[in-house]
């Protein structure tokens, strides 16, 4: 029986030349990552894992680390957080530790800075590492003590998922982009349709997909429970590897006749631009509904490591562009990565951000996770192009959040209620 | 891996979730008994006792368990209240990986309904077999991996990669 993509990488990386999904394997991994929340705690295993050794970490080259969740610094106890990377980074002569100023959003910068490759094991303690699948590498989110161990060993235990395949075909309708599609695809199979899955994403759409649609569509698959997303390496992958100079990496691919839990098609010419109500992220309706009831917003967000890529900011901007933020609501602009930043700057997307009356903010999580720059008060609703909706995830606890496309939230923020691009555009 | 043998209390309950097991309220401190004295209390104010009346050291509940936040609390909590093995037909992800991660063994097991409260069983991890004593019925599940059992053996994760370190 032939092997999927996910399982010969999988397989690649462990001793057990005999494994396959469903088995657990001790898995070498290629690189391994942490932020300012879940590094602290990895460093503390490592230190018990090390105590009283010849200390050293297990290839400084191939550890990551990103201060982006509450940086630049909001207050004494992230600084103190910070302070550990930093120390951690400075003693083991750690390679890749991004100070301020040079971090972004992990999940933009690291794939940005070729630091994950097709056919590697990457390993995060941050449950969207998953998101760089698209670029046909094994990636998961893992806890910190995992993490404290792969730093030590280079090694973590993994079980094998099986997979399942999901084709996209037909075409995809105007406004609609990798974020619909992915808010659609967990409304159907639920939040905990792939747990310990792999989903394959697939079929003509995707193949015509940019790398930035295709990095929001991985970066979600665990709202759907699964433990990675993964797109077949491709053109479109080979490019933008090319642009970034990278040119030596192994690619995988499906066998012919690779066997999968289950295999699912959407039609994408039925598919609308999707809106997924509070609070869980499989509460999606299409925008057409949503339009119909008028929801009033507060806020607008526009960034994290889902839609904070230039591509989406580009969107952003063709709608803010010459157009006023409604006056009663905040418009929170959050480039990915201080590249995505300069090359914003650069197109003039700024101006037309601040000329709309948006602000925008430095590289960071943020108000993602209800950290800084831009918390919701009670009752305040906010429209985001953020990945969870949970219960208090942007502030407190009876704030609603609805998440949408970058599109869908630039032309909310101008309206003032949760409506489309395509009824509220007069160009 | 040694042989467990212990009693069931069982939850008939599907997507017991992290909350229930150990609500955040608790989650500012970090010692193991003061989280085992508020385990599952959400649930079943009733857990501490129950677990008491039975000799309960095997826990059982529906699919899914150990679903919603990633607090490694969690599992702890419950090696704490000294559960020694969960049995459920399927875990959340994360909550498997932190149940091995810190020594407390978890079981798949698709036939709860061949399980109730009051059960002493007999698992033996490194065959994969589960006898129901007091049914006396017997069940085969898949065996665990030999460095999984090594994990638990060494009582979690960090002191296997200790182990490890030091044999180099
Ligand atoms: S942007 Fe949000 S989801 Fe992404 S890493 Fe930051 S906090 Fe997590």
């Amino acid at each position: 029986m032939g092997l999927t993509i996910t399982e010969k990488i999988l397989k690649d990386h462990c001793d057990d030349k005999k494994a396959s999904a469903g088995d657990f394997i001790l898995a070498r991994i290629d690189k391994c990552l942490a932020n300012d929340i879940t590094a602290p705690i990895a460093i503390s295993v490592f230190d018990k894992i090390m105590e009283g050794t010849k200390k050293a970490v297990f290839d400084a080259k191939k550890i990551i680390l990103t201060p982006d969740h509450f940086t630049p610094n909001k207050d004494v106890a992230s600084a103190e957080q910070c302070k550990i990377l930093r120390k951690f980074a400075q003693e083991y002569k750690i390679v890749n530790y991004f100070e301020i100023g040079r971090v972004g959003i992990e999940h933009c910068l690291i794939p940005e800075q070729g630091l994950v490759l097709p056919g590697e094991v990457f390993i995060g303690a941050d449950s969207h590492t998953c998101t760089y699948g698209a670029l046909g590498a094994f990636s998961t989110g893992v806890g910190s003590t995992d993490l404290g161990v792969s730093m030590a060993l280079g090694q973590c235990w993994l079980k094998i998922p099986e997979t399942i395949k999901i084709v996209y075909s037909g075409k995809l309708n105007k406004w609609v982009s990798g974020k619909d599609l992915i808010l659609y695809t967990i409304a159907q199979i639920g939040v905990d349709g792939a747990i310990y899955k792999a989903i394959e994403f697939t079929g003509k759409v995707i193949e015509n997909l940019s790398m930035a649609n295709r990095f929001t569509m991985c970066n979600m698959a665990i709202e759907a429970g699964a433990k990675n997303g993964i797109i077949v390496p491709d053109k479109i992958t080979k490019e933008y590897l090319q642009n970034i100079r990278h040119f030596n990496y192994k690619t995988y691919e499906n066998d012919k006749d690779a066997d999968y839990f289950d295999e699912i098609e959407f039609n994408c010419s039925f598919i609308e631009p999707q809106v997924a109500f509070p609070h869980s992220p499989d509460n999606a309706k299409p925008i057409s509904e949503v339009d119909a009831i008028k929801i009033e917003i507060d806020q607008a967000v526009i960034g994290s490591c889902t839609n904070g890529r230039l591509e989406d900011l580009i969107t952003a901007a063709k709608i803010l562009k010459n157009q006023k933020i409604k006056s009663n609501v905040r418009c929170i602009i959050i480039p990915g990565t201080q590249k995505i930043y300069l090359d914003a700057l650069k197109m003039g997307l700024i101006e037309i951000f601040i000329d709309a009356g948006a602000v925008v903010s430095t590289p960071t999580c943020g108000p993602c996770l209800g950290g800084h720059l831009g918390v919701l008060a009670s009752n305040e609703v906010c429209v985001s192009t953020t990945n969870r909706n949970f219960v208090g995830r942007m502030g407190h606890k009876d704030s609603k959040i609805y998440l949408s496309n970058p599109a869908i939230a630039a032309i909310s923020a101008i309206k003032g209620y949760i409506t489309s691009p395509t009824y509220s555009l007069t160009k | 891996m040694k042989t467990l043998i212990g009693k069931v209390l069982k939850y008939n309950i599907k997507n017991l979730n992290t909350d229930l097991i150990i609500p955040a309220r608790y989650l500012t401190k970090s010692d193991p008994n003061y989280l085992a004295e508020h385990c599952m209390e959400d649930l079943d104010s009733e857990f501490n006792k129950k677990k008491e009346k039975y000799n309960a050291t095997i826990l059982v509940a529906d699919s899914n368990f150990g679903c919603g936040s990633s607090r490694e609390q969690a599992p702890i909590a419950l090696k704490a209240a000294g559960i020694k093995c969960v049995i459920a037909p399927s875990f959340a992800r994360i909550f498997f990986r932190n149940a091995i991660n810190i020594g407390l063994t978890i079981l798949e097991f698709k036939e709860i309904n061949a399980l109730n409260t009051g059960d002493a069983l007999e698992i033996n991890f490194k065959d994969g077999i589960v006898k129901n004593l007091t049914s006396n019925r017997k069940y085969k599940v898949k065996k665990m991996p030999l460095f999984l059992q090594e994990i638990i053996s060494a009582e979690g994760l960090l002191n296997f990669a200790r182990n490890k370190i030091l044999k180099k």
